[in-house]
């Protein structure tokens, strides 16, 4: 039987892409040639089991998750788990809205056991776990709308921030959300915790009761979801200054307060072209290189 | 398991699928019921898409008639040139390419439009609201209603005064709507006491939410010119309303030259010449463009003197798409009657002969500025070049009107430029790609980045991350016929 993970390198000849049924991954390593290769072979080692080992317990990572439930078994769920824990108590999340982050991290550290890399990243959609040693940085684009290729500013980490995980959520996205956001993009220690809070802060950006926001149950949409019959947002017409201003607000006061207990380093909110920043200052957005783009 | 769901076995996860909807891969879908693969290549597009730039190759279709040699069958657009993704420095694409023999040399660049925006034509009698009248999108002013052309009416929207002269909110609604319209997308326009109508480049314009079928078939008085012979023994008397011109077929040259008798007819309005009335009622969106449900509310008493019982009167508006047949009683007064078989066909004619509305996107912009450096180090010298018609301006590949004055400010028709070619940046302005074609000798001549020019066979299709897409049928291939100077 064919295996049916895709593996392969870009041809860029820099890039590693792996894609198995609903994860799609963008690797790169840098560092010394026989260490990238090293670490290429040590994610395509780790990454067709990912799949499996994620369905086995596909159940139970789709039920919400409460400070006492069970923990799952497997090392990606496990990352899962963790990072949707500090949630549970409060709010309904299931460990699936930290998937794609943890998928990331998982690949990473398998990389990082295998090889000495000078620096990494795993993107899967959005979701980036990354690694830097000591002097280097990466630099990250934000979207304005995931569905568009339209960056709003650009962010520099460098070794000596804590960030390790950047994660984007919006209802425009793959994933359901609760909230109105376009794209709250977080920057967390880890790319799971990044996952999670990103959704909670999307979630949270929100106008109840607003007549212009066309919301259907999860399960109507897709009907093994883990969101079951919650509304889900599938539309948002015009909105006011004001309303966008509220329920920007609305995410701001949510992320300041996963901001003071170390859950993220960092927010940027987006809605309806407006963004807020949380934990940065519009000074640290860098304007974005213009490159061959030209003022006419 | 809900019975409308499908089970996709396409890997582990095993999604229920509703109807029209993807798995939670995007990529496996129910269509009808049936699982099927979507466009295989999406998620990779997308990958390809964050990291590389996408400069599309217009490929010259199989049907083209021109001789060139065969090197000269690909031009390289500007669209995604500009791409501003981290880690990523495309080099300006500087391509040459043989064309008969001489060289030539195609300089493709994305500019960011801060002064830039479209005029939209709008195919329809109908009255969307008085000239000047602010336009809104997303409640935002973006532009207004400019003058009545024929058979349609001219909005304009963007320029540099709603994109970066108002609040950030206003430049943000004027950005997203140029940029829909200029992409092919519908945008809902609001008419400050006026209609509100949907417009989407090629497609018929939705006025107050009615799909508009016809443009006109001419002025109301030029309607009874064409259709004068044909009336012509049929009926007594023929009104063409029209909110510019009514045509009154008794009273117009075209009725005096068949001589059909005075029929006692008083039309409303203000007389212009013989059988030509202007201003017969408010403007409006009913019959002609007028606001008139009834067309008998335009005409006064029949005259005694010259009317008879039984006139044939036929009132039509300038699409056929309103029509009322009337016979005058034994006081003189129109009384409703089913329109005649022999009239029908005439009516339909009207019909017939009207071409489909259409709303027409004209993209406007100016390279004026510090775009003109990165083709040139003596930017003055690219304005000059192209006024002297030794440059060729491109906008996608497609074919632009460059105005003559100052600059280089060019309209382009966005339905003959390549998919989704325009793209934002948040300052707002419009991101449009703009390709200068020129001789190489020339570009030698005018300070051209010669070190950067690179042979087309240099491009591929993978490194560069270029995508080939057939040119416009209805455009002139871009390299042909270079003029030599």
């Amino acid at each position: 039987m064919m295996p049916r993970a895709q593996m392969r390198v870009l041809p860029d000849s820099r890039r590693l892409h792996l894609h198995d049924g609903p994860i799609d991954l963008i690797v790169e390593a840098f560092g010394a040639f026989p260490e990238v290769q090293a670490a290429y072979d040590a994610a395509c080692a780790r990454f067709p089991s990912v799949l499996d080992e994620l369905c086995a317990e596909l159940t139970l990572l789709r039920r919400q998750c409460h400070p006492d439930s069970r923990w799952p078994e497997g090392t990606v769920a496990r990352r899962m788990f963790a990072a949707v824990l500090p949630y549970a108590g409060e709010y309904f999340i299931t460990p699936m809205a930290a998937v794609a982050g943890a998928v990331a991290e998982e690949i990473l550290s398998a990389m990082k056991e295998a090889a000495r890399l000078s620096r990494a990243y795993v993107n899967n959609g959005g979701d980036i776990a990354i690694h830097l040693t000591e002097g280097e940085t990466f630099v990250v684009g934000m979207v304005e709308r995931p569905d568009r290729r339209s960056l709003f500013g650009m962010l520099t980490i460098s070794s000596a921030d804590p960030a390790r995980g950047i994660a984007t959520s919006g209802w425009r996205g793959r994933s359901f959300s609760l909230g109105i956001a376009d794209a709250v993009t977080v920057l967390a220690d880890r790319a799971a915790a990044g996952d999670a809070a990103a959704t909670m802060i999307a979630n949270a950006v929100d106008l109840p009761g607003n007549p212009r926001i066309l919301r259907i149950p999860a399960c109507e949409l897709a009907p093994d979801n883990d969101l079951g019959d919650l509304l889900v947002t599938h539309g948002v017409g015009a909105l006011t200054c004001r309303d966008v201003d509220d329920a920007l607000a609305s995410g701001v006061s949510t992320a300041e307060r996963l901001l003071r207990v170390g859950l993220i380093r960092a927010a940027a909110l987006n809605l309806c072209h407006e963004t807020r920043l949380v934990g940065v200052t519009q000074k640290e957005i860098s304007a974005l290189p213009e490159r061959s783009l030209v003022h006419a | 398991m809900p019975d409308d769901a499908i089970r996709c076995d396409a890997c582990p996860v095993l999604c229920y699928i509703k109807p029209g909807r993807t798995g939670s891969c995007d990529r496996y879908g129910n269509h009808d019921g049936k699982l099927v693969r979507l466009d295989p290549h999406v998620m990779l597009g997308r990958a390809v898409e964050r990291g590389d730039s996408l400069v599309p190759f217009l490929e010259r279709s199989e049907n083209w008639d021109g001789t060139l040699v065969s090197h000269g069958d690909t031009f390289v657009t500007a669209i995604g040139a500009g791409t501003t993704y981290p880690d990523y420095k495309p080099a300006p694409f500087i391509i040459s390419s043989q064309v008969e023999g001489v060289d030539m040399v195609t300089v493709v660049t994305e500019g960011i439009f801060s002064y830039c925006g479209v005029k939209v034509k709008i195919d329809t009698d109908r009255h969307l609201g008085d000239e000047c009248s602010t336009v809104r999108a997303d409640s935002e002013a973006v532009g207004h209603v400019t003058t009545s052309e024929y058979g349609s009416q001219m909005l304009s929207l963007g320029g540099v005064r709603h994109l970066t002269g108002g609040s950030r909110h206003e430049g943000t609604a004027t950005c997203d709507a140029l940029l829909n319209l200029c992409n092919g997308k519908a945008v809902e326009l609001e008419i400050e006491k006026g209609a509100t109508v949907v417009v989407q480049a090629g497609k018929a314009p939705i006025v107050d939410g009615a799909q508009e079928e016809r443009m006109r078939v001419g002025c109301g008085s030029a309607t009874i010119g064409m259709f004068a012979k044909q009336w012509f023994g049929k009926v007594d008397e023929v009104v063409v309303v029209d909110d510019h011109i009514t045509g009154v077929l008794s009273e117009h040259q075209a009725g005096k030259l068949l001589d059909i008798p005075e029929t006692g007819i008083k039309l409303k309005g203000r007389r212009s010449t013989p059988g030509r009335y202007f201003q017969v009622a408010e403007p409006g969106t009913s019959w002609g463009g007028t606001n008139i449900d009834d067309p008998l509310l335009i005409l006064g008493k029949f005259n005694a003197k010259k009317a008879w019982p039984g006139l044939r009167l036929l009132m039509v508006s300038t699409t056929g798409e309103h029509h009322a047949y009337f016979e005058l009683d034994q006081n003189l007064r129109p009384k409703q009657a089913e329109l005649p078989a022999a009239l029908r066909e005439s009516v339909a004619r009207i019909k017939e002969n009207c071409e489909p509305a259409l709303c027409t996107v004209l993209f406007m912009g100016g390279a004026g500025g510090s775009l003109r450096a990165g083709v040139t180090e003596n930017p003055v010298r690219l304005t000059h070049s192209v006024r002297d018609a030794l440059t060729r301006v491109t906008c996608g590949g497609a074919p632009v009107y460059v105005w003559p004055g100052g600059g280089i400010t060019f309209m382009v028709d966005v339905t003959r430029m390549p998919q989704n070619a325009f793209g934002y940046v948040p300052t707002p302005a419009l991101v449009a790609p703009i390709e200068f074609t020129l001789k190489l000798s020339d570009y030698a001549a005018l300070g051209g980045y010669l070190d950067h020019v690179r042979p087309l066979d240099s491009i591929s299709s993978e490194k560069d991350g270029m995508r080939r897409v057939a040119a416009h049928q209805r455009n002139p291939w871009p390299l042909a016929g270079a003029k030599s100077k």
